[in-house]
């Protein structure tokens, strides 16, 4: 893996040493760079795991150690660093279980072939994004639905939702809870367009 | 054959029992009654493990984003209206401060309600007036401004029918305080916000806190609805409604005709023309595009045409020419 410190930024980074000040630089940082690697990232890493939790504990693995380094030195190419971070995640998981999947190493750079560099206008992404959006709410349960609909949408606060619904707060939270999350990972992890790399 | 535990991986706790607490500290930072020993709280969790800060980072941004994003899109008709609901009329508004907002509306804005208890109130060209209301709120007008305001009993609405105006709003819960301009609507959730509009382009950008903005319910048009969250700043027409996201003081230089100064920062001659003849009898004409296409950055007296014709000149080396009531500004 190629880590060439990036110069401007590390000059930034060594002139400011406020932690939360790095803490936002990074935070900046991952939003861009990395959280749009999701999709395919998911997908590298759901061929080594057996279910949902595990794909997400990597994840979150791979999430930890690259905004861990992040605070450090700013990788220069995020993409290449992170699928760097998940091939060697995935490689200890292959050593600790003694099985051995044949495509997953192989497959890395097609997958990472697979993330459009592109920008495009960003009403399309804005419009893209409001489609993912409608279609992650669709996926929702009921309760969730309702619940993340009247909260992001209607703009209602919690106390108001529970009093419309005559659902106790608590309940009301643990539904936006659950049914936020599964509606982010639902925007996150749409499995791009693979037919572009073909 | 064992599985790593989320141990193995250097994780204290399974994503999902991470993903939840970042969660709870999203849902509860976005309500009332967030406390600064809350806010502590989880500066404290999130120093404690990187794979903490990506997960509350990672919600987060999809918390901000589901936002900006119900601007796009069109309310579809509810077929079970409030299916859980039990009680009756949502109010939109607890707590929270003042918020305020401007909002300019073009010539052409319609306007859709007539308030027999409301009052009128006008600037001429060139005018700036402050109005104190009789529930604590106050309202600052722009030139060429008018504007309707009916404080009842059991409604506060504004009309702003023409110009721009800044809203200081006291806050009421029983009485939310609903501001009309160019077929849109715009309620405080407990917020401060701030509005804009020209010919048919309703602007509106929030300062702090919460505010709803929707589109009126018109004959084969999807209504539109955002609600929009500090910086950002819709542009809505009739026939859309899109969200952006600009730094605060950004959006506060835009209100700086208070102090009887236009901020400009890199905009074109020609659109600092229109804004400038909005303040003057002495209208700025430009008479070719390649001069009404150069870029500047510059803080302008509303009232001064001659000064912004001048540096025009001076800084841009363009040619101006006084005649009667115009400023010609030529290559």
């Amino acid at each position: 893996m190629v880590e060439t410190p990036n110069s401007e930024r590390e000059n930034v980074a060594a002139k400011d040493s406020s932690g939360a000040e790095r803490a936002s630089e990074v935070r900046a940082w991952f939003v861009r760079e990395v959280l749009p690697l999701e999709a395919v990232l998911v997908q590298f890493l759901s061929r080594a795991a057996r279910n949902k939790a595990d794909v997400e504990d990597l994840r979150q693995s791979v999430y930890m150690r690259v905004c861990a380094a992040a605070h450090k030195e700013f990788p220069d190419h995020a993409r290449t660093y992170v699928f760097g971070v998940a091939r060697n995640l995935l490689i200890d998981q292959v050593r600790h279980e003694q099985v051995v999947p044949i495509d997953v190493i192989e497959n890395l750079e097609i997958l990472d072939n697979a993330i459009d560099e592109r920008t495009p206008d960003r009403a399309v992404i804005a419009r893209e994004d409001l489609r993912k959006l409608q279609a992650a709410l669709d996926k929702l349960p009921e309760r969730e639905r309702n619940v993340v609909t009247m909260r992001k949408l209607d703009g209602l606060s919690v106390t108001e939702i529970a009093a419309r619904t005559g659902v106790p707060e608590r309940t009301v939270r643990r539904a936006l809870n659950d049914g936020f999350r599964a509606l982010a990972d639902a925007m996150l992890q749409e499995v791009p367009d693979m037919r572009r790399i073909s | 054959m064992s599985r790593l535990s989320p141990q193995d991986l250097g994780l204290p706790a399974s994503a999902a029992e991470i993903d939840s607490r970042a969660m709870e500290f999203i849902i509860g930072r976005a309500s009332l009654g967030w406390s600064d020993a809350n806010e502590a709280e989880l500066d404290t969790w999130l120093a404690q493990s990187a794979a903490h800060q990506a997960a509350f980072w990672r919600l987060a941004s999809i918390w901000d984003r589901a936002d900006r994003l119900t601007a796009l899109r069109p309310i579809p008709l509810r077929t079970e209206p409030d299916q859980l609901s039990v009680r009756g009329r949502s109010i939109y508004l607890r707590t929270a401060a003042a918020f305020f907002l401007i909002a300019i509306v073009g010539a052409g804005a319609l306007y859709f309600r007539t308030d027999t208890s409301s009052r009128k109130y006008a600037t001429p060209v060139g005018g700036h007036e402050m109005v104190e209301l009789s529930d604590g709120s106050s309202v600052e007008l722009n030139t060429n401004t008018l504007l309707r305001i009916g404080i009842g009993t059991d409604h506060r609405t504004a009309e702003l029918v023409r110009g721009e105006a800044l809203f200081r709003i006291k806050h009421d819960a029983g009485r939310p305080f609903v501001v009309t301009a160019a077929n849109h609507r715009i309620t405080d959730l407990g917020t401060s916000f701030l509005v804009r509009e020209t010919d048919d382009r309703l602007k509106v950008a929030l300062l702090e806190g919460r505010a709803r903005l929707e589109s009126e319910s018109a004959q084969g048009k999807p209504k539109r609805v955002a609600i929009l969250m500090p910086g950002d700043e819709a542009n809505a027409t009739s026939q859309d409604m899109l969200v952006s996201r600009k730094p605060i003081p950004e959006l506060e230089s835009e209100a700086a005709w208070r102090r009887g100064i236009l901020v400009f920062h890199r905009v074109s001659i020609a659109y600092a023309a229109d804004e400038l003849n909005r303040y003057n009898q002495k209208k700025i004409v430009v008479a070719d595009t390649a001069a009404g296409a150069r870029v500047f950055s510059a803080t302008l007296k509303t009232s001064d045409p001659a000064a912004f014709a001048r540096m025009a000149h001076d800084f841009l080396g363009l040619r101006i020419q006084a005649v009667e009531s115009e400023i010609v500004i030529s290559r």
